[in-house]
């Protein structure tokens, strides 16, 4: 970009600076709400900050509902998610990268295609046959049926691909077998593809809403954001101080954790075209 | 996806032995992914084809009634105002939604230190949907309280009742929507910007083009095939939208607010019409289904690729 540079880019500063701050807007309306009472919310809705401030929204929030076990919950569950679609889509996608077998292709075809399929039309179906395996009311409804995702194996054979087939000739040479390759070679050299990975379905995981809600009874077995919108449905529309400390409580740590690995994330999110979605 | 998702370069030869027939090996390597994709995609599947074809409450014995859910549910008042208002939904969010990303990631790709407007405009792209929606409804609550309409009744204007009204409450759900996707978006464009190459647009401004003129002519043909792909998934996600809605407004309460998967939900776990329910999910595969072979037709029109 060249001609006029200063007027443009300060033009261009100044609009994106606007957006920034209208994107900002509602997190911080979130924060500072977070710290006010119901006094001021009836008496004066359209001020800034919090008269008086009013920390203990915090406290109430924490002590109404479990936010801790939900945290860990939510934790554990994304952990679970991530390593067994991390391990199960990586040995499928070598084995479309690296095995010659019959049907290979149409196979292939077929995986992608179920990708199609919009989880909400099997909800029903799979509620029926998830109470037939008692996991209904159970983290194993959450764990296991999003397991299987086509996205991922897509996206680890294109870094399979992209491995040097002399490493594992090499290793095939020194007497490995398949396994070994794939744990010791593939593996390590597919890296950064399974971290990408690894981000956007932890985040699907930690930010699914849908499955909590048609899975879980039991409020100990709440997933964060199962909790929050309980814990909102659960109190006076006017108390908006206390739901948005709950918010706050729900999303501030995942912000942070964004802001620190914020290049990683959305590098990863944008290379996959598909984001959490 | 090719679009985006950068390919490696395919190896050079293909090994001997790498490659050799090994069916037991495939077998074991995909058994996992298969396994579950038979039990908690195929099998829940081909049991909502055939729960489609019953009446049922979960109890009861099954009735077998053909296509009636089918016909029941496309000449039922409440599923065709679902469809409408999901169609309603996506006609407002995916141009606007995608316009404004793509001239925001014009502007990005424009500046130096472009990474803290990034970041900004991603952070709700991490945000759970549950907070974005709980925030969102104090902002746009009409009860007195609300602050987007306190703010307007200061200046004399009267907001509407964004989250009450059935027929403002989809441009609050459209609001919200926007404001949650467009960092990926915005990112999204960002990368295909980039495969664009600088000396073209190098050489349109020596040869005396505005930035409007160059926008229109060599970066909007340059990115099409992203906008498409990206167009694509923005339809199929808002004819899926839930989680936020269900949060944000209350659907039983306000009919405005009830899409496909909404009916979907209810008709199954409030009404326990599994026949129905699985009818009006189905209907929903097939919208999406006919939906993308338009656009995969339209593309050939539309979309320029290079070379």
């Amino acid at each position: 970009m060249r001609s006029r540079p200063a007027a443009r880019q300060l033009a261009l500063h100044a609009s994106l600076a606007l957006g920034g701050l209208l994107m900002l807007f509602p997190f911080a309306w979130m924060l500072l709400t977070s710290f006010k009472g119901v006094h001021q919310m009836l008496n004066d809705p359209t001020a800034w900050l919090p008269s008086p401030w009013r920390p203990q929204n915090y406290p109430d929030a924490l002590a109404k509902m479990p936010f801790g076990l939900a945290y860990w919950n939510s934790l554990y569950i994304a952990a679970l998610n991530v390593a067994l679609t991390l391990l199960t889509s990586a040995m499928a996608a070598y084995a479309f990268a690296r095995i010659r077998f019959r049907g290979s292709g149409v196979l292939f075809v077929l995986f992608l295609a179920t990708q199609m399929v919009p989880v909400q039309v099997t909800i029903v179906p799979l509620y029926l046959i998830l109470a037939k395996f008692g996991w209904v009311d159970s983290h194993l409804a959450l764990i296991f049926p999003t397991v299987a995702n086509p996205f991922a194996v897509f996206l680890l054979r294109q870094f399979i691909r992209a491995v040097p087939i002399e490493l594992e000739e090499a290793a095939r040479t020194d007497g490995a077998g398949r396994w070994t390759i794939f744990w010791r070679i593939v593996l390590p050299n597919i890296r950064p593809g399974l971290g990408a990975l690894g981000i956007i379905v932890f985040l699907a995981s930690w930010n699914s809403y849908f499955f909590p809600l048609v899975f879980l009874n039991s409020s100990e077995l709440a997933t964060v954001p199962l909790l929050l919108s309980q814990f909102a449905g659960g109190h006076s529309a006017i108390d908006y101080g206390l739901i948005l400390s709950a918010s706050a409580i729900s999303v501030i740590p995942t912000l942070i954790a964004f802001l620190i690995g914020q290049k990683k994330i959305i590098n990863a999110m944008a290379a996959s075209g598909l984001g959490g979605r | 996806m090719a679009a985006i998702a950068k390919a490696p370069a395919r190896p050079a030869r293909a090994g001997r032995w790498v490659r050799t027939r090994d069916g037991w090996w495939a077998g074991l390597f995909l058994g996992p992914q298969v396994a579950f994709l038979l039990v908690f995609l195929v099998l829940p599947l081909g049991y909502a084809v055939y729960l489609s074809l019953v009446q049922w409450d979960g109890f009861g014995p099954k009735t077998f009634v053909g296509l009636g859910n089918f016909t029941a549910q496309l000449t039922d008042a409440d599923f065709l105002r679902a469809v409408w208002n999901t169609t309603k939904l996506a006609l407002i969010t995916v141009p606007v939604g995608l316009a404004l990303a793509v001239l925001i990631a014009a502007g990005l790709a424009g500046i130096k230190g472009s990474n803290f407007y990034r970041v900004l405009y991603f952070m709700p792209v991490v945000t759970s949907s549950v907070a974005v929606a709980l925030i969102w409804q104090v902002i746009l609550a009409d009860d007195d309280n609300g602050v987007l309409n306190s703010t307007l009744r200061r200046f004399g204007l009267d907001g509407p009742d964004w989250l009450g009204d059935p027929g403002w409450v989809i441009v609050a759900i459209a609001i919200v929507t926007v404001w949650s996707s467009l960092g990926l978006n915005v990112v999204i464009f960002l990368a295909g910007l980039q495969t664009i190459p600088p000396q073209i647009v190098e050489a349109a401004r020596i040869d005396g083009a505005s930035s409007a003129r160059i926008f229109r002519s060599i970066t909007l043909p340059m990115l099409s095939p992203t906008i498409f792909f990206s167009t694509v998934v923005a339809v199929i996600s808002s004819f899926q939208a839930f989680d936020q809605i269900y949060v944000l407004v209350n659907p039983a309460h306000n009919e405005g607010a009830r899409t496909i998967v909404y009916q979907v939900y209810k008709l199954g776990f409030k009404d326990f019409q599994f026949g129905m329910s699985s009818a009006a999910a189905l209907i929903l595969l097939v919208l999406t289904l006919l939906v993308t072979l338009v656009q995969f037709a339209a593309q050939k029109r539309f979309v320029h690729y290079d070379s």
